[in-house]
């Protein structure tokens, strides 16, 4: 009968969908009344955003041989790893953390995604691991401080977004939960990245097994205080199906993954898996492993979330942080140039001070004076 | 000289013309053998969670008892396990030790270290009983670890730093045989590869694995043919798996059922054959005559043993070990002399401060009482002065009021202004 109905632009799960939906309800309501026609800005932040395309960088954790590349591989349909050289044990007795980047540029459906995958080759391999995620925490704080620099200088027609949206750790399926280094280094990167733990080779455990160890590296995250991603609360007016789902997804963390680089015949369909002499293992099977809710919840729903909760929470920690320390720095150092523009600074400067000082000087002399004037004249009247 | 030339003859071989009957002595070896029981001693290394305890559970086809390690220790413990077991009226004494807490710390330079000291600890006892005056090796619980199994993580590629280091470590002590752990997770074209580049990694670091021993002919093909097949690829369970209308030892995955006993799923058959139908003996001979003797040797030469003397005779293990005796029996009769003079003299020491300190302090006392003494007399003198003080003062006070009323009764005609100066 009129009244606009409020349209919320943040859906988050398909979201096209629901929108060419909400929109022939609104055509239907507002077909003789006064159409305004701002019911269409989904619309056109839809073809915006698929003009400008998107872009995505993924980080990859974990020791040597647990199917990383494998899964990156199986995620995005792909071969990103070709020519990629492997040291053998002995090199890797003393061998460092190396960051290295690989940036594709992918296209679906005229969407264009340019996806960076951050690879961390010599994690935890060698003898010695002490502070082996040190490269790593420091990649992503160059990647912040880039991205500050930027956005706070004068020309910023061309940032470009280095930033880790997302970094998925890939645990041992050998052992009976998580090691001192998986702690370590999830509690080091737990406030800088959106961290999303996963159990590698999961083909190796069986349905008790894998319950059993979720559990566990669940419990041992609580009991340590690692801050992993957390999927977004669903909204109240969703579905009951959906919100299911969401409640099935989010009881299955962390995903238990296997990946696969080779098509093999299973049950008259050429699938991605992996053929052992008992029995195929086919990685999008959702009752052989986690694959398809990780890709899912990676992909097709959570990205763009993944990168929110980076600018909105893990970058503005790091910015407010940085700026307290440059201006405690200042406050010392009175003579530094701010390099970049912010707001004026809490502390006064010297000169203001001083000048504060004088006038209260002055204040107290004429303060002075007055009470002397007062006494005289109380003296001159006795 | 007539002697050992008596000896150097050259044998003869004869010709028997009937049936003696010493063919029965590895007969009557064996039943002494198997009257005392036999010895084995399996040392596991590997990573926590890898399935050592599983393993040998399967292997045995029993159920020890081992409780879920944490990936938290601070170091590498060894705990063994001693059980009795028999099989058709052989006992076997089998001792089991695994590795607590091997490569779950950040730091693993030093994870090889208690492995080593465990190896040397039980030659050590065993060459300690050896050197007895009164020894008894025939009822010696022999602890020497036999065979040491490493367990491999099947990470798909090679090796783990940590394995090629340890390994390197261990291999001039004791018998290592490596498998991959957990092999189900390996499909077959990768587990080719991950072997050669296994045995690859090891020959060029030169590691010395244990060889099956193929001298023997009757064990020779069968133990060269499983030489090429290693590192097994073992899984292990012992839970039952229905595979037809039996019931066999596997693990049941959504995808099918891997049996613990199929050779095409795994080498774990192989691994029971080699380790304890074939070669078991060999083990033992081997960790005796190989690995302990240069332990021995090692050990001897460290203390001084030689064979032969400076002066080409030959000393007897008895004269050396008697010289050194002595020689360390004055060397703790001096230390105890050090020991005894250092302490005497710290004693002196300490009486000289504590006579000094006496001293001083009875030098204070008498400077505190000192003063106190003097402090009495002013304070008694200032008395003095202000009680003169006063009687002077109340002198004054009658002499003026005896003053006053005399002046007060003698003229009554007194200027009134006189008081009054007086007054002020």
């Amino acid at each position: 009968d009129g009244q606009i109905i409020a349209y919320k632009t943040e859906h988050k799960y398909g979201m096209q969908h629901k929108h060419t939906e909400h929109l022939c309800l609104l055509f239907f309501v507002f077909q003789e009344k006064q159409y305004v026609g701002f019911a269409t800005l989904p619309n056109q932040v839809h073809r915006k955003s698929v003009k400008k395309g998107f872009d995505f960088t993924l980080m990859v954790a974990g020791e040597s041989g647990m199917g990383k590349s494998t899964l990156v591989n199986s995620l995005f349909l792909t071969d990103l790893y070709k020519d990629r050289k492997l040291l053998n044990a002995e090199e890797r007795i003393n061998q460092t953390v190396e960051i290295i980047k690989h940036t594709v540029d992918i296209e679906e459906k005229g969407v264009k995604l340019k996806l960076t995958i951050v690879d961390t080759p010599g994690f935890g391999d060698a003898v010695n691991n002490n502070e082996c995620w040190k490269p790593i925490t420091d990649y992503i704080d160059q990647q912040f401080e880039q991205y500050f620099r930027d956005e706070s200088g004068l020309n910023r027609k061309n940032i470009q977004d280095n930033r880790v949206h997302c970094c998925l750790y890939f645990i041992p399926p050998f052992g009976h939960g998580l090691r001192p280094v998986d702690v370590e280094f999830m509690k080091a990167l737990h406030e800088k990245v959106n961290i999303i733990p996963l159990i590698a080779k999961a083909d190796c455990l069986t349905p008790n097994e894998i319950k059993k160890l979720k559990d566990r590296i669940r419990e041992e995250i609580d009991k340590f205080g690692i801050k992993v991603y957390q999927f977004p609360e669903c909204d109240s007016d969703e579905d009951e199906e959906f919100k299911q789902l969401d409640k099935e997804l989010k009881e299955c963390t962390p995903f238990a993954v296997i990946g696969s680089n080779t098509v093999v015949e299973a049950r008259g369909q050429r699938v991605r898996g992996r053929l052992y002499p008992w029995g195929i293992v086919e990685v999008e099977n959702q009752s052989h492993c986690d694959f398809v809710k990780l890709r899912n919840m990676l992909i097709r729903s959570h990205m763009h979330d993944l990168k929110d909760v980076t600018c909105d929470v893990h970058y503005e920690n790091y910015r407010a942080q940085c700026i307290q320390e440059m201006t405690s720095k200042l406050a010392q150092d009175n003579r530094m140039e701010s390099p970049i523009p912010i707001l004026p600074l809490s502390t006064p400067d010297v000169d203001t001070e001083k000048l504060i000082k004088m006038k209260d000087e002055e204040l107290k002399r004429m303060q002075e004076m007055l009470n002397k004037m007062q006494q005289q004249m109380h003296d001159k009247e006795q | 000289k007539k002697f050992t030339d008596m000896i150097n003859e050259d044998k003869r071989t004869l010709e028997l013309s009937g049936h003696v009957g010493f063919d029965s002595l590895p007969d009557q070896l064996v039943s002494k053998a198997s009257a005392q029981g036999f010895c084995f001693n399996i040392l596991c290394v590997g990573e926590t969670g890898i399935g050592k305890s599983t393993l040998m559970n399967t292997l045995f086809n029993t159920t020890f008892e081992n409780e879920e390690a944490s990936h938290y220790e601070q170091k590498v413990e060894l705990r063994p396990h001693t059980y009795e077991l028999q099989e058709s009226n052989v006992n076997l004494k089998l001792t089991v030790v695994h590795t607590v807490g091997f490569g779950d710390q950040i730091n693993k330079e030093q994870s090889y270290k208690p492995i080593l000291e465990y190896i040397d600890a039980q030659f050590e006892k065993f060459l300690e009983e050896e050197l007895k005056i009164k020894r008894s090796l025939f009822n010696y619980h022999d602890t020497r670890i036999h065979i040491c199994l490493y367990f491999i993580a099947p990470n798909g590629h090679s090796l783990k730093s940590l394995d090629l280091v340890t390994m390197k470590k261990l291999d001039s002590k004791v018998n290592i045989i490596p498998v991959i752990a957990k092999a189900d997770t390996v499909s077959r074209n990768e587990l080719e590869k991950l072997k050669i580049k296994v045995m690859s990694e090891l020959v060029s670091n030169g590691v010395q694995i244990y060889q099956f021993p193929t001298e023997d002919e009757a064990v020779a093909e069968i133990n060269s043919s499983m030489n090429t097949l290693l590192p097994f690829a073992v899984v292990g369970s012992v839970d039952d798996v229905k595979v037809g209308n039996k019931m066999v030892k596997g693990r049941l995955y959504p995808w099918g059922s891997v049996e613990v006993e199929n050779e095409k799923h795994c080498d774990f058959v192989k691994l029971r054959e080699m380790l304890l139908r074939v070669n078991m003996e060999d083990l033992r001979e081997q960790t005796h005559a190989r690995h302990y003797e240069l332990y021995r040797r090692c050990k001897l030469e460290e203390m001084g043993f030689k064979d032969t003397g400076t002066d080409s005779q030959s000393f007897s293990l008895q004269q050396t070990y008697e010289a050194k005796r002595k020689e360390f029996l004055v060397e703790l009769q001096r230390k105890e002399e050090e020991m005894r003079q250092m302490f005497v003299n710290k004693v002196k020491e300490t009486e000289a401060e504590l006579k000094e300190k006496e001293k001083e302090l009875h030098e204070r006392f008498e400077q505190l009482k000192r003063m106190h003494q003097e402090e009495k007399k002013n304070l008694e003198e200032k008395r003095r002065e202000l009680e003169e003080e006063m009687n002077a003062f109340n002198r004054r006070k009658v002499a003026a009021e005896t003053l006053m009323g005399q002046a007060l009764q003698g003229c009554s005609q007194q200027p009134f202004k006189k008081d009054k100066d007086k007054k002020k």
